[in-house]
């Protein structure tokens, strides 16, 4: 949030909030406003500017917490810090998976007429969601930060195994029965010159967005583990401001 | 084990006794014989009760045999590793250096076989409950998938369970981690089945493609699972 | 704009989500700042 002094923020985090948000501007202004509508699908076609950047988002936040999981455990670096933006990446994703999920299916009401379709895609999506969850509740299993540490990194890396078998097996599983042809009508979107700007713009934006996030949540979870390590103590003197704050 | 401290033992050596263990624990308790297995028998009453319509269940049976052996099997890991955490016997058996590969192994072969004695009470549930047809081809395609399909499960069982054991709240946060990753075994097991059982009419010929498909599965978890086993279990 | 409240909705949805997800853990980590010195935020 720029101009309120965080704890999590820097220089840096400042700037790129504040392009990030003209940017969000920019994008609600195209996406709403400017970018005509679509012949097929009309103005339903505009909430594919925030359906599609958030499960790219989705992806790259899970990508990112693959691979310093990775980082974690092959040994080099053993530093809390990767653990921490794994962390925070994940929750992250999390949060941006629900958003396309849900988004994706008002947009499926508009254009196909029912909320939800047994299509690969969407129950593969469904799955990566799940998935994620258990992985955020090993995270506050407890134990050292080591131990949570190593735990959600190892599950980090199976979740990278199971994801694609899980698509897999779900895109057999549906080729087994006709071809749900209501997934495949209604989404083909003629893109013209400002459309397809407009997405572009859609996917930097939520990338700057996700950036900024992580940067702070990686820091706020890293106030957090100081507080826990610096122990009970702590904890009940922030009990007691607590209670005379309410 | 006499000449443990002599010589160290081989792997497959090691984990089969700890898979003799596993075995030997559930043949003393009895557990599976007199709580699981009713319990199954419970859950495949349930669904017929549930969808209360006899052509419907012949249809779907191969679905509920798999779907029942998923509940039934989130109560056999849960116990597997009470047993082993209740007297700190885990830490014991890492103490005592015994090779984390080992352990899953043996750990997950003693659950793959307590498994497929659920399955034949299961699939005997469903040929008499739900008027299945059931021929000699056919039983074989079943008896295959079984056998294949529980080999993977007891990798993914005791991988995740290995993973909840050491934390408090596990028992709640086993089925989370647990039943999306099985997805894959249900799908294919239940296809197997279904040309087993020529349900909905398939051919038995039909399923032994998915009979590969989980011996695939049981490949790649086992092998990750020797490996991952080790880190997740590691206090 | 024909289905307005579908779309807007679902502009105010994402952003709101994520507004609030941005506000709920910036705040919690503003009140457990006053605990912590400088040497548990070296990017300070």
């Amino acid at each position: 949030m720029p101009g309120t002094s965080t704890p999590t923020g820097t220089r840096a985090t400042r700037m790129l909030g504040v392009v990030t948000l003209a940017f969000t501007v920019w994008l609600v202004v195209f996406g709403l406003v400017v970018s005509a509508e679509d012949v097929v699908q009309g103005s339903t076609v505009r909430m594919m500017y925030v359906h599609v950047p958030s499960i790219w988002v989705a992806y790259v936040a899970f990508a990112l917490t693959a691979v310093v999981s990775a980082v974690y455990l092959s040994g080099k670096n053993r530093s809390l810090a990767w653990d921490r933006v794994a962390g925070a990446s994940a929750e992250i994703g999390v949060l941006f998976v629900a958003i396309s999920l849900i988004t994706g299916s008002l947009w499926g009401r508009l254009t196909w007429g029912t909320y939800w379709v047994w299509d690969a895609r969407l129950t593969s999506t469904a799955f990566l969601f799940i998935t994620y969850i258990g992985y955020l509740a090993v995270r506050g299993l407890g134990g050292s930060f080591r131990q949570r540490a190593r735990r959600s990194a190892v599950l980090a890396l199976l979740a990278v195994l199971e994801i694609p078998l899980v698509h897999f097996s779900v895109v057999i599983w549906r080729s087994l029965h006709q071809e749900s042809t209501v997934a495949n009508s209604g989404t083909d979107v003629e893109l013209d010159g400002l459309m397809l700007f407009t997405l572009f713009l859609g996917i930097v934006t939520f990338t700057m967005l996700f950036a900024w996030m992580v940067l702070h949540r990686q820091r706020a979870l890293a106030l957090q583990d100081a507080v826990d390590s610096h122990g009970l103590d702590l904890a009940i003197k922030q009990r007691q401001q607590e209670a005379e704050v309410r | 084990m006499s000449d443990t401290y002599t010589a160290t033992p081989s792997l497959l050596k090691v984990a089969r006794t700890i898979m003799i263990k596993d075995l030997r624990t559930e043949v003393n308790s009895r557990v599976i014989l007199n709580q699981v297995a009713p319990f199954s028998v419970v859950i495949m009453i349930l669904f017929a009760f549930a969808l209360d319509n006899d052509g419907i269940l012949q249809r779907v049976a191969p679905g509920l045999v798999w779907l029942a052996t998923m509940f039934s099997m989130l109560v056999v890991v849960q116990r597997t590793f009470a047993v082993e955490t209740a007297d700190g016997a885990l830490d014991a058996l890492r103490v005592a250096g015994v090779d984390t590969r080992a352990l899953f192994l043996g750990k997950s072969v003693a659950l793959g076989v307590q498994l497929c004695a659920l399955d034949v009470v299961l699939v005997a549930t469903a040929f008499f409950l739900y008027n299945v047809q059931l021929e000699l081809s056919g039983l074989l395609v079943v008896f295959v998938t079984v056998l294949l399909a529980c080999i993977g499960l007891g990798f993914i069982g005791t991988l995740y369970g290995g993973l909840a054991a050491g934390a408090r709240g596990r028992e709640t946060l086993l089925p989370l981690l647990l039943l999306p990753v099985v997805a894959p075994v249900l799908i294919g097991a239940t296809r197997a089945t279904e040309a087993g059982f020529n349900s909905g009419g398939a051919e038995v010929s039909e399923g032994w493609p998915w009979s590969g498909l989980l011996l695939i599965f049981a490949v790649i978890f086992g092998v990750v699972g020797s490996v991952a086993f080790g880190p997740l279990i590691d206090e | 704009m024909e289905h307005a409240s579908f779309i807007i909705g679902s502009y105010v949805l994402t952003f709101g989500s994520i507004g609030l997800y941005v506000a709920w853990f910036l705040r919690r980590s503003r009140s457990i700042d006053k605990f912590l010195d400088d040497k548990d935020k070296p990017w300070t």
